[in-house]
């Protein structure tokens, strides 16, 4: 293999891992406050997609981008008020099935508001056809955006969850949820706020993504169904593992296009997952006592 | 136990009576069935075809319906499942009574329902692509889209003009893709073209750089054919004019709709591939026998969906169009209009001129394709 070869393996690998990985990203906010896998995620990543394409005719690009993410921001909460606050210790076959039928209905929402068409925004910097030449590999600039905006968004993250007090509440309440409310913490507006943060987070990724990736009215199932398996595979809950196991997903995949057919490549990712679930259940970078601690 | 027998055929004979009844309501209106994927993984050939197809009849009921009976059109959404499709193909043939089916959108779905169409002795107007669906030919099935070997012949003919004879090929994994990349593989000795890759990928795909550069470092590929559906088919172009690799691109007719161009925007430029005269219609000259209806097609969708018109939505205007002058001819009797659609000839559509035969329930050539390009974010003749 040329190194030009093995760069182009390697962003294109990259690529895919860091969208897999703030995908994965959403479903751990959201698991770590609550117990709980968001299978609507990835329509989070759509409608912010969506709606930025909708708004971009009307207002600069980064306007249009920034409210989109507040949109479905709001969408998140609403989502949360209506259909997750007023359960009372809902059971996890309970909530995997109103976040599967949530995901289904903003799904049928989206299709009669936008169509079956597939639409994207236009690049942030140059056109379709533009590269930037890295080590003798072409990589779209579009690539450099989704990893430096996603980088900044992991960051971010962590430095939310270590030293603002809201962020170290929501950690409250995942670590233990009794425990945080006897100290004054509201645990359900703590549950809100996660929605509305894993909301978006998906939705800027959906953003930036879209030039690359398309979207489209059902593009969220592919990508929630990635997500998940990065989330398991860095080992539920642990967003920095997140990063890790995504960009390990997808530097395999794309490597693996060398070796196997094209065709083979989601079998190679589902593969893995099993694999982990068989071998190390509480994923990668998780740890065992933890992982036994939790309900799921 | 022959008793037994007899009372079952007998039974059966009586249901086989109650349900040859009459095709058309009381009131005078006939009832035309279509199963269309209006959401799902095929919504871009369902879409515009159903689009077409309601305001195709909202017209010929408007001036009057067809000798004086109203059409009425019961539309299935099969989502492009196959099994939706199958039970809905029985509903409408065995209680709503249709009196045709227009559809199914995709080549997976009118395989599963050809035979009950058979059976049911229903007409069965299918706006999917595969040759398989009249070769061998079913008394009762058509189609209207051009059938996808002239799609890949007229490709192949290209290259030779081109003379690239070592290409690679490129498919979705949907019954489009399958189908297509048999027929590539198949036909590709004909004309003395070498395949040396081949490369199926899923149809969500959202990235195919990894794949493009495998391609890529291959030196003897000269061009690449690929065989998808959106989104892939604008990734596709958009990887290799990125990765730098200028190699001519063949798309499938499958890129007859100005959206995939907007999508793959830069990219698309210098794209080649076969597809019916709608996409180039203002530019046909007027003696043309299709350019009225094209024209005609293309002003009435444009004005009321305010978006482009696409050959899939032209695969259902022929499906209903046949349909309707069959009905004008032969008059509201199934069996009449079967014959007079397989008797038509020189009927003006929008795939192409249909000629129907007891042989060729297609009833187009390869004349109907003509090869196109992208310039300037339109389409064009390619020369």
């Amino acid at each position: 293999m040329t190194t030009e070869l093995f760069t182009q393996y390697l962003f294109a690998g990259i690529t895919y891992g860091i969208i897999y990985a703030v995908v994965a990203i959403g479903f751990n906010i959201i698991y770590n406050t609550t117990g709980i896998i968001n299978f609507a995620q990835g329509e989070f990543v759509m409608l912010g997609g969506m709606i930025s394409i909708s708004l971009n005719p009307l207002m600069p690009l980064p306007l249009a981008i920034g409210l989109a993410v507040m949109l479905t921001t709001l969408i998140g909460a609403l989502i949360e008020m209506v259909f997750i606050r007023w359960l009372v210790h809902p059971s996890v076959l309970r909530m995997i099935i109103i976040t599967i039928g949530i995901s289904i209905l903003i799904r049928e929402v989206a299709l009669h508001i936008w169509g079956e068409g597939v639409r994207s925004l236009p690049y942030f910097y140059g056109n379709e056809i533009s590269s930037i030449d890295i080590l003798g590999a072409h990589v779209s600039p579009q690539v450099l955006w989704v990893v430096g905006v996603c980088s900044i968004i992991v960051t971010l993250l962590s430095l939310f969850f270590k030293f603002t007090p809201l962020g170290q509440e929501m950690l409250a309440c995942s670590a233990n949820r009794l425990a945080a409310t006897l100290c004054g913490i509201n645990a359900k507006n703590m549950v809100t706020l996660s929605f509305m943060l894993s909301a978006g987070i998906g939705a800027l990724a959906g953003c930036v993504v879209s030039p690359i990736t398309y979207t489209q009215y059902d593009c969220g199932t592919g990508l929630a169904i990635k997500g998940f398996t990065v989330a398991v595979l860095g080992g539920l809950g642990n967003s920095m593992a997140a990063v890790a196991a995504g960009l390990l997903l997808g530097i395999l995949e794309a490597f693996s296009i060398h070796i196997f057919p094209l065709a083979f490549q989601d079998a190679i990712s589902i593969s893995i997952l099993l694999l982990i679930l068989f071998i190390r259940p509480h994923g990668l970078f998780g740890s065992k006592e933890a992982a036994e601690l939790k309900e799921f | 136990m022959k008793n037994f027998l007899s009372t079952t055929m007998l039974a059966v004979a009586a249901i086989c009576l109650l349900f040859s009844g009459p095709a058309q309501a009381e009131d005078g209106t006939i009832k035309i069935g279509a199963i269309l994927a209006v959401t799902g993984g095929a919504s871009f050939l369902g879409g515009p075809e159903s689009r077409t197809i309601e305001m195709q009849i909202e017209k010929i009921n408007a001036n009057g319906g067809i000798n004086g009976k109203k059409l009425e059109l019961i539309l299935k959404d099969s989502g492009a499942n196959p099994e939706k499709a199958i039970s809905f193909a029985k509903q409408l043939i065995e209680e709503e009574k249709v009196f045709a089916i227009v559809g199914p959108s995709t080549s997976g779905e009118t395989m599963k329902i050809k035979n009950i169409c058979e059976q049911g002795k229903t007409v069965l107007l299918s706006c999917g692509a595969a040759e398989v669906i009249v070769n061998p030919v079913a008394k009762y099935v058509f189609k209207t889209p051009q059938k996808d070997s002239f799609a890949v012949k007229k490709i192949y003919m290209e290259m030779n003009k081109l003379k690239i004879s070592k290409i690679a090929v490129l498919a979705g994994n949907t019954g489009f893709g399958k189908a297509g990349k048999g027929q590539l593989l198949a036909i590709a000795p004909e004309f003395g073209i070498e395949v040396v890759a081949t490369e199926v990928y899923d149809k969500k795909a959202t990235d195919l750089s990894a794949v493009v550069a495998k391609l890529m470092a291959n030196k003897d590929i000269q061009a690449v054919v690929n065989w998808s559906i959106v989104p892939a088919q604008a990734i596709v172009a958009k990887n290799m004019r990125q990765a730098g690799w200028n190699v001519p691109l063949f798309q499938s007719h499958g890129f007859g709709n100005i959206k995939y161009v907007e999508a793959a925007g830069a990219a698309a430029e210098g794209i080649i591939f076969p597809a019916g005269r709608l996409l180039i219609a203002d530019s046909l000259p007027a003696d043309n026998p299709q350019k009225d209806v094209l024209m005609n097609y293309k002003n009435d969708y444009e004005a009321k969906f305010q978006e482009q018109a696409s050959t899939f939505g032209g695969h259902g205007y022929d499906a209903i169009m046949i349909l309707a002058k069959a009905i004008e001819q032969a008059g509201a009797d199934k069996e009449k209009v079967r014959d007079a659609i397989e008797n038509m000839k020189n009927f003006a559509g929008t795939g192409g001129i249909f000629n129907f035969t007891p042989e060729d329930h297609n009833g187009l050539d390869i004349n109907a394709f003509t090869m196109m390009t992208v310039k300037d974010g339109k389409f064009v003749l390619y020369e």
